[in-house]
């Protein structure tokens, strides 16, 4: 009994570490290309499944139609976030640039629950919600797609740094912003590029949750468990994104599970993360797979 | 800078101690004092209300002090400031509840406890800089959160903790208008302290931390020291802050802590001017108009259109808006703050006619 309750909180963990694995994927592009630490990301996911929701509820779209137009909105918000907004913070110290995120994240937020309202709004059914039996464990069908988009997600960056024109300039910037430029890359466009894909694979994240739990504000929780998993795999280091939120997926989750059945503390699994972090940063601050920058602090 | 060009002419410093004095002129030093003695006969004049803001610009006015030196003046990313502030106001209705301490003697003692945390909590900052330690204070804001629910024996848990009212000499300060004049005594402690603070050899030294840490390193500054100091230094003007504001509601309960209040603390401090003590002040001012003159402006909207539910209900979301929207425009817009653009107007005035 115990041994299938762990098993089923392990899939579990992992199912959520992918969807933690893209957010913090997202996060790290934004950091590595623009060098811009962005405690607005859970807002991306929140502007996301709200915008999905709207057009297929209150427009009453097919979800096929809904969902692209979402992608179209992310990706005009991506841009005209980083053009008016972090483009003057540029060559402004850290805790400007971190300040403006903070200020937005908060302002959006507070937007989203003035026009939604605070509470749940399930999805229109898209998928069956019925479990389906997957080696004899009960797995939802919509964790089941989230997985399979999220590897299909990771799939797509690594085709896209790897042979895109526009993977490879942004590669380029992120190594060094002069030589990128005098090599003809338009710096600019790669910042808006960052911010744009960015909130459109949030988005996309925020919409596979919102089919799952209902889209709510709890969404933008996402954007804080971030933290952990990129800090965990190195802040600059797109694979470690991806190693740091399955990390952290199954940490909350076998903390639930210790917790449950030894501890009986309660609500372990919320703040054991950043416990993690703590120390993550005491012993190892560049992470599993970041540069490591040689300095004495 | 540009409050150097402000210094009347024939005001000549012959000595290090005159150049580092608390008020470069003798008009400033008496406008100083004067403001002192309208804010003492306020309460005679303003009501009750006016009161109660003017008590919470103290309380969060002492808190945010301590966050400028941190951050301010020391250069060091805080976003857990209003855990500190917490456990402040926990400590001090747990010293008073339980042991019996007089509030008078608690609201200083659980200062003291809030430095001991601070420093504990510092310790990162001694290995750690700029966006890392950012994170780190984060987790420490979510992590001491988590304390507070958990903690029943100190915070009362979910219910709260009770905190009583200040008592002096056998008399309980009551009313808005007695505690007025502790949180002003308070306040005007706090900010002494701070500005002598820095001109002292320890401030001097979190300013070469924050402009250059490896110059000053050189210069035999004890890095680790310092920054871990400052942590110390600035818990301990949350923790004083929030003793004092546990006693004036007389109830302390853990959901008033969360991290929007310590990016709230962020904003008074972004706003103000970092590194200003004055500024410090302007910029509690203003974050505690600022919902103030939102509702205003909102019941003037209302007033011409008529009523309209929508906005009504949307009142709390749009100052919770507006508080992220002043950040974001200050930054962007006003990035020295509001001390700057006070200081811009002084030197206007002061060349009026002829500003050239």
């Amino acid at each position: 009994m115990e041994s299938s309750l762990l098993f089923q909180l392990i899939v579990n963990g992992l199912i959520v570490g992918t969807l933690y694995g893209v957010v913090a994927m997202c996060f790290v592009l934004i950091y590595k290309s623009t060098q811009v630490v962005n405690f607005a990301q859970g807002e991306f996911l929140l502007i996301g499944a709200w915008t999905c929701w709207w057009l297929v509820t209150s427009m009453a779209l097919p979800f096929w139609v809904a969902f692209p137009l979402t992608f179209v909105f992310m990706m005009v918000f991506g841009i005209a976030i980083q053009m008016l907004v972090l483009r003057p913070m540029i060559g402004e110290p850290v805790i400007s640039v971190i300040m403006v995120t903070i200020g937005l994240s908060i302002f959006f937020q507070a937007v989203v629950k003035s026009i939604f309202g605070v509470w749940a709004q399930p999805f229109p059914e898209i998928f069956p919600v019925k479990s389906v039996n997957v080696l004899g464990l009960q797995v939802q069908p919509a964790y089941l797609m989230s997985l399979v988009v999220s590897v299909v997600i990771m799939v797509a960056f690594a085709w896209f740094f790897k042979y895109s024109r526009m993977g490879l300039a942004m590669r380029a910037t992120a190594f060094n912003q002069q030589v990128a430029q005098s090599l003809g890359i338009s710096v600019k466009n790669v910042f808006a590029m960052a911010w744009a894909i960015s909130a459109m694979v949030s988005a996309l994240a925020g919409v596979v949750v919102g089919m799952v739990n209902g889209v709510s504000s709890a969404l933008s929780f996402f954007g804080i468990k971030v933290f952990p998993a990129v800090i965990v795999g190195g802040l600059d280091s797109i694979i470690g994104a991806v190693i740091g939120g399955l990390i952290i997926g199954l940490l909350e989750n076998l903390a639930e599970y210790v917790d449950g059945q030894y501890l009986h503390l309660g609500n372990l699994y919320t703040v054991a993360p950043f416990y993690v972090l703590v120390v993550i940063l005491m012993i190892k601050p560049y992470g599993l797979f970041g540069t490591k920058t040689i300095e004495r602090v | 800078m540009i409050s150097s060009s402000l210094v009347p002419c024939g005001q000549f410093k012959t000595s290090y101690g005159a150049d580092t004095t608390i008020f470069l002129t003798p008009a400033s030093r008496n406008f100083c004092i004067l403001g002192l003695l309208v804010a003492v006969a306020a309460p005679l004049v303003l009501s009750n209300y006016l009161i109660a803001l003017l008590i919470q610009i103290g309380y969060f006015g002492i808190a945010a002090l301590g966050l400028n030196i941190l951050v301010g003046s020391t250069g060091q990313i805080s976003l857990g400031h209003a855990a500190f502030f917490g456990f402040g106001a926990f400590a001090s209705a747990w010293l008073n509840n339980k042991f019996g301490v007089p509030v008078l003697l608690a609201i200083p003692l659980a200062g003291v406890m809030t430095t001991l945390l601070g420093l504990l909590f510092g310790i990162p900052a001694g290995r750690l800089k700029g966006l890392y330690l950012a994170i780190a204070t984060f987790a420490s804001q979510f992590i001491l959160e988590d304390f507070f629910s958990r903690a029943t024996w100190f915070t009362g848990g979910s219910g709260g903790a009770q905190a009583a009212p200040i008592s002096l000499f056998g008399y309980e300060v009551g009313g808005d208008k007695g505690f007025f004049y502790v949180v002003l005594a308070f306040l005007v402690v706090m900010y002494l302290l701070g500005v002598n603070l820095l001109r002292t050899r320890d401030g001097r030294a979190f300013v070469a931390v924050r402009d250059h840490y490896l110059s000053a390193e050189v210069m035999g500054i004890n890095l680790t020291k310092y920054r871990i100091l400052s942590f110390g230094i600035s818990s301990f003007y949350a923790g004083v802050g929030g003793a004092l504001y546990g006693h004036y509601l007389g109830y302390v309960s853990a959901e008033g802590f969360t991290i929007l209040l310590s990016i709230q603390f962020l904003g008074m401090i972004i706003i103000g001017g970092m590194g200003s003590v004055m500024g410090t002040l302007m910029g509690t001012a203003f974050m505690v108009l600022l919902p103030e003159a939102t509702e205003a402006a909102v019941s003037a909207i209302k007033h011409v259109t008529g009523d309209i539910p929508a906005l009504t209900n949307a009142l709390a979301y749009i100052k919770e808006a507006s508080i992220g929207l002043a950040i974001v425009l200050f930054l962007m817009f006003e990035p020295d703050g509001l001390v700057h653009r006070w200081r811009l107007i002084k030197s206007y005035w002061k060349l009026y006619p002829f500003s050239y």
